[in-house]
């Protein structure tokens, strides 16, 4: 049964990892920024797929801690991302501008 | 018969995981071939978020049947994923539409763009 844990959990080890390459050539080659950003997005949830395999496979829990970090930290990112090719600032500072147009 | 049980639980958490795999890998497919910024944002949220959620849910239930160790921050983690990665891919479609990306050739009607000349 161990054998089978084992192999089940290296094989889907490998397919993720096959995947976050075709994430990372989107990454690379894609046209816009747009596209890059939802590669690095998707890059960051395939991330903590790896981490929590392979917390399985090396037997431990104390990897666990980082997977909701990386979660919160790649949405973070993302909106962030996002909010910067929308408007161009990411924090706006609405009184100290109004003080410098009067 | 708990020893039986027990493998029936491995099995039932092997294939969780194994299928969350293949779904991430279809992900990562779309990503590759579809045409479009929109479309791949479609590909990209979707089947990756489901795929990843099976996963990190089936290492929760590893970890609580197997080695007996309930750990709360995985199922937060499966909680975040599905409330977080939808509104990402609704906000960089969204700046994706407004900074202006040409969706591809083969759309044929654009609502959003009817909606904001009727309200202007």
């Amino acid at each position: 049964m161990t054998m089978f844990i084992k192999i089940i959990l290296l094989t889907s080890l490998i397919i993720v990892c096959i995947s976050m390459i075709g994430i990372i050539y989107r990454l690379i080659v894609g046209p816009t920024v747009h596209d890059r950003v939802v590669g690095l997005d998707a890059l960051g949830i395939t991330l903590m797929a790896i981490i929590a395999l392979i917390s399985m496979v090396l037997d431990t829990k104390y990897f666990l801690v980082v997977i909701l970090l990386i979660g919160i930290l790649a949405f973070i990112g993302t909106i962030s991302f996002a909010k910067f090719l929308e408007k161009g600032v990411i924090i706006e500072h609405e009184r100290s501008n109004s003080e410098h147009r009067d | 018969m708990n020893d039986l049980i027990q493998n029936i639980a491995i099995s039932f958490i092997m294939v969780l995981i194994l299928i969350g795999a293949l779904l991430s890998l279809v992900s990562t497919i779309g990503l590759l071939r579809l045409p479009d910024v929109y479309t791949r944002t479609h590909a990209a949220s979707k089947a990756s978020t489901l795929g990843v959620m099976m996963m990190m849910f089936g290492a929760f239930l590893y970890f609580w049947i197997v080695k007996g160790h309930f750990n709360a921050e995985l199922f937060l983690a499966v909680l975040f994923i599905f409330i977080t990665a939808p509104v990402g891919a609704h906000l960089i479609t969204r700046s994706a539409y407004y900074y202006g990306v040409e969706p591809s050739k083969s759309t044929s009607h654009d609502d959003l763009k009817e909606t904001n000349v009727d309200q202007s």
